[in-house]
């Protein structure tokens, strides 16, 4: 590993400027970066820490929405959504393993965007606002492809907001060796209709199937998207699974979160 | 090269790091603590997990600079000073719960971990929760064995 400048600031105005600087970096709970900088396939000059920020680290109900600070970890999420958004809570308790979801953070799961991370099917689903220093970003408009989001160079993910839906559940098909998403779904019925985010499966990253969604908003079971079938077209093809494979996962996966919401 | 200043196994220790010094690397060759293991370079493996302000984490991957002002135990903080080994231990050598060693202090950090968290696990959580531990020779069953023979052992000892 390259060796850099260690910045851990106590305030998110401080981290701003620190990450102002050219070729500094956020650094969130690790888990990804750290080894990314030990294959030397990172270099910052500088790294800011954002774990010493005590404001950015909570989970807390607001009325329907559960909003979670930018630095919650894993952990955190599992044990305390596990009332208020029990979808939420089943998606990171399987994050990894304990140590991992001890150290890893809601806001460097989503700003790296891994095509097999778990969090990014969860915000899509649950139509989730991704706040940062300077704006709010909608789901929809935040995913951009695998490892690519609508962040800017240096901007924060502070807060992520959870409208809770009625019924919800995330169903992995564990890579045993990486304990990443093979294939993962999470289902979200919502009062006005029902989304799906797909992760694991698409060369494009994070995906909504939005015809599962018209069918189950239609008639939420299983059998509703029975009808349906998942191309195989764009889907991640490697050692561990074909495209075809993949794409009949999601299928199975769809229903039973469906089945399990 | 930054100060920074822990608790290590209950001394406050302090040193002069680098950046990228690993917490893992400060343990091993500033404070010559080596039962915290090194065994891949990806944060897969679990043989150097330690605990940081009570919580497990690997200690490869976290900065020795992030854990300035912190709580840490290393599997060295485990036995108690006159080297009567704790439950934990005593029940891995019992059970056969290792045969190179090389993935016991993780092991041993992560059961007490786990432990901590939940006095009495069933064998799926147990096995669950050292998803993050790889061990190359026991084939896992009698790990496994020894945190149930532990969890039994220390149970009465947490409910007084
Ligand atoms: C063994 C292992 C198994 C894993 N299994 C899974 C799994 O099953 N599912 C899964 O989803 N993930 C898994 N992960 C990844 C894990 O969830 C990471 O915690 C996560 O991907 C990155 O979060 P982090 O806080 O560690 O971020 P870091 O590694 O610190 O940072 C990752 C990236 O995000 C940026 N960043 C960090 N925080 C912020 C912020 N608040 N705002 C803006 N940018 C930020 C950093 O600059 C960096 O580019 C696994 C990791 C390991 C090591
Ligand atoms: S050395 Fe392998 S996980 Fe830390
Ligand atoms: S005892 Fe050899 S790796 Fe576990």
């Amino acid at each position: 590993m390259y060796d850099f400048q260690f910045a851990r600031p106590t305030s998110l105005d401080e981290a701003v400027k620190a990450l102002s600087a050219e070729d500094a970096q956020a650094l969130g709970g690790g888990q990804t970066l750290i080894p990314t900088l030990k294959q030397r396939l990172a270099a910052p000059e500088v790294l800011v820490s954002l774990t010493g920020i005590r404001e950015l680290r909570f989970v807390r109900r607001d009325g329907d929405t559960l909003r979670v600070g930018g630095t919650a970890t894993h952990g955190m999420v599992a044990r305390e959504a596990a009332a208020e958004f029990p979808g939420l809570a089943g998606m990171a308790v399987r994050i990894g393993d304990p140590a991992v979801r001890n150290r890893g953070t809601i806001g460097g799961s989503l700003a790296n965007n891994d095509p097999s991370a778990c969090y990014p099917a969860a915000v899509l689903a649950a139509n989730a606002t991704v706040v940062t220093n300077s704006r709010e970003i909608a789901a929809d408009e935040f995913f951009d492809g695998m490892f690519t989001t609508a962040l800017d160079e240096g901007e924060i993910i502070t807060e992520v907001r959870f409208p809770i839906p009625e019924r919800a559940n995330y169903q992995k098909f564990e890579q045993p060796a990486s304990h990443f998403a093979l294939v993962g779904v999470m289902v979200a019925k919502h009062a006005d209709g029902v989304r799906v985010g797909v992760t694991g499966a698409s060369e494009d990253g994070v995906f909504r199937w939005t015809e599962a969604e018209d069918a189950l908003s239609g008639n939420y079971a299983p059998e509703a998207v029975d009808g349906l079938t998942v191309s195989a077209d764009g889907m991640i093809g490697d050692l561990h699974g074909t495209p075809e494979y993949r794409a009949h996962l999601v299928k199975v996966l769809t229903k039973r979160a469906v089945a399990a919401s | 090269m930054t100060k920074v200043s822990m608790t290590v196994n209950g001394k406050a220790v302090s040193g002069e790091v680098e950046g990228r010094t690993l917490l893992a690397t400060f343990l091993r060759e500033d404070l010559h603590l080596t039962g915290t293991h090194i065994g891949c370079d990806t944060s897969q493996c679990g043989a150097c997990v330690v605990h940081v302000d009570g919580q497990a984490v690997k200690a490869c991957t976290m900065f020795a600079a992030e854990a300035e002002g912190a709580e840490v135990t290393t599997i060295e903080g485990i036995a108690a000073a006159d080297g009567t080994m704790s439950p934990v231990q005593k029940a891995f050598q019992e059970h056969h719960g290792l045969q190179c060693g090389f993935c016991t202090p993780g092991m041993v950090m992560s059961a007490h971990a786990l432990l901590a968290e939940n006095p009495d696990p069933s064998e799926a959580e147990i096995r669950e929760y050292l998803q993050g531990n790889i061990c190359r020779c026991t084939g896992y069953h009698n790990i496994v064995k020894a945190i149930a023979a532990a969890a039994a052992e220390m149970r009465p000892v947490a409910a007084e």
